[in-house]
């Protein structure tokens, strides 16, 4: 039989690829399907590990006593208040390391001196853990509310500084020479392009590090806390509440889950150009 | 006056023994009006010294003069055209267009008058350039030849008296190419700038330009200078007539000669007569 590029007999006779193919297509019902199966799965299997008589309920909590523990702190234990100050935690740690370091990201992504200086030292500083900072944050800010938030501070504008810096270096320098010979100064070059040409990677940078500014909610909540999400969780340690530990871990995930889709919401928003359909 | 002078110059890259002479002893003048094209084999300095003329980087000896000027560092009298990369993904074609118009430079000791006048000359450059139908689009809508249609009325917006152009069809394909050669003679005849125009590709060099130089590396220098042989008014036609064949053919094997490449032949006997054995 003659053979022609294009011609292979496949296992399929439409010759459409499959979704097993690599980088095969996936249809919007087959992709919620698979999402489905993702995150049903495991609840169906702790599920079964929980209600199987041989695993005690203080090492494994079923997801009906979790349930039943939520509406309990709702009622009884002010799950709100502590929900409320949790979230103005991590947002005011994170807010305060956005706002200086967008500025510093892009001073150090444009100019090399500023790289020179600040690059190497927070590379450095990054790999300081912060949960060693503690003792530090308490001798110098106290145990008050500004604690928490320096801590949460301290994990997450490091890293912050140097990827918002990558984010600035790779706008195209075609992007600021062309400015540049259309008569651009300097600071209409940082603002009008280099600025506006990162914006999108700066959110998607916000975005990430907003997902990290919350695992360090139960660091901060070990300095002198005594309300909050990752305060209740190191108190049912205490009291071995397992099913208020998996409460407070799963509300975390579930409300950065929240955070990431408004981030995300925003990006489309505020750069539609990315987000076409051709 | 030359509009374009270029007098011993030099670059130097780098220090101590990272150091490389980019370019040596450049001497050219471009006159008003005129459009010259730069060929040369692959690190002959063609770019850097297209770049030097943008004030994009710097000379270490030697002076380059635009308009009688020094030049010292970029400004809007020489807009440049890049290959690719250059358009503003978040402005959709019109406000890419009237880009300048937000710069202090395109603002200052402006009448009503003249930001009218600018409006229209937006207009009349974007059916200049046919993009009439793409005005609103944003410039990852548009394929790669109307893209560079997009930086072209961009760079003209600002009615620059030199107009530089970084091999800003090289990534096109050879249909495309065409049309904006044509497109490209087209704005040079009724904008009147002056066009330094690099390019890998000796076809487009001699179709477009009055005068083509041709530059060798290591270092990089003019080797020969090429007046074409062409009518000022330029066809797609004449890409076949024997004078327009017989200078391809001479300033291709000229690169060849230029390019220090000459163990291709060699390196190809050699590797067959290892397989012989």
């Amino acid at each position: 039989m003659l053979s022609r590029p294009g011609t292979r007999p496949r296992a399929k006779s439409s010759g459409k690829p499959g979704m097993w193919a690599i980088r095969g297509p996936l249809s919007r019902n087959q992709y919620w399907l698979f999402a489905a199966l993702g995150l049903l799965a495991p609840l169906a299997l702790w599920w079964l590990v929980s209600s199987s008589a041989s695993v005690d309920k203080v090492f494994m909590p079923g997801p009906l006593d979790v349930y039943h523990r939520l509406i309990t702190w709702y009622v009884d234990d002010n799950l709100m208040s502590d929900i409320g100050i949790s979230v103005y935690r991590v947002t005011a740690g994170f807010a305060l390391s956005a706002v200086i370091a967008l500025p510093l990201g892009l001073l150090i992504g444009t100019f090399r001196p500023v790289q020179a200086v600040l690059e190497p030292l927070t590379d450095f500083i990054r790999y300081m853990p912060a949960v060693a900072f503690i003792p530090l944050v308490m001798l110098w800010v106290g145990i008050e509310e500004s604690s928490k938030i320096a801590i949460i501070f301290i994990g997450t504008f490091f890293q912050m500084v140097l990827m918002m810096a990558e984010d600035v270096r790779r706008v195209p320098l075609a992007q600021i020479e062309a400015a540049q010979t259309m008569g651009a100064t300097r600071g209409e070059s940082v603002r009008l392009v280099i600025f506006q040409s990162a914006k999108p990677a700066l959110l998607d940078t916000l975005r990430v590090t907003m997902g990290w500014a919350w695992t360090y909610l139960v660091v901060a909540e070990l300095v002198a806390a005594s309300s909050g999400i990752g305060y209740s969780i190191l108190k049912a340690q205490r009291f071995l509440q397992t099913d208020k530990i998996f409460v407070g871990i799963l509300l975390i995930g579930l409300i950065g889950l929240v955070m990431d889709q408004l981030f995300r919401l925003a990006h489309r928003k505020a750069f539609p150009w990315l987000h076409l359909r051709s | 006056m030359p509009k374009i002078s270029i007098q011993q110059v030099g670059k130097v890259f780098g220090e101590g023994g990272h150091r490389v002479e980019a370019l040596k002893d450049i001497s050219l003048d471009i006159a008003d009006n005129e459009f010259v094209t730069f060929v040369g084999a692959s690190g002959c300095g063609k770019s850097t010294l297209l770049r030097i003329i943008g004030g994009l980087e710097y000379h270490t000896s030697g002076e380059v003069l635009a308009n009688g000027q020094p030049v010292a560092g970029p400004g809007a009298d020489r807009a440049m055209v890049f290959q690719h990369y250059s358009l503003y993904p978040w402005l959709r074609v019109m406000e890419n267009i009237k880009f300048s118009r937000r710069l202090k430079h395109g603002r200052e000791n402006l009448s009503s008058a003249d930001v009218e006048a600018a409006s229209g000359r937006a207009d009349a450059l974007l059916s200049l350039m046919g993009l009439n139908a793409a005005v609103d689009a944003y410039p990852n809508q548009l394929s790669g030849g109307m893209q560079q249609r997009v930086a072209i009325a961009r760079a003209l917006m600002g009615r620059p008296e030199i107009l530089l152009m970084d091999e800003p069809f090289g990534a096109l394909d050879a249909q495309t190419r065409e049309v904006m050669h044509d497109l490209i003679l087209h704005v040079h005849r009724l904008e009147k700038p002056t066009l330094a125009f690099v390019t890998h590709d000796v076809e487009e060099a001699i179709y477009l330009a009055d005068r083509v130089v041709l530059m060798a590396p290591r270092p990089g220098r003019i080797d020969t200078i090429y007046p074409v042989p062409l009518p000022a008014e330029r066809e797609q036609d004449m890409k076949h007539t024997p004078e327009f064949l017989r200078l391809k053919k001479e300033i291709l094997a000229r690169i060849r000669e230029t390019s220090g490449m000459k163990t291709d032949q060699g390196m190809l006997d050699q590797l067959n007569m290892q397989e012989a054995v």
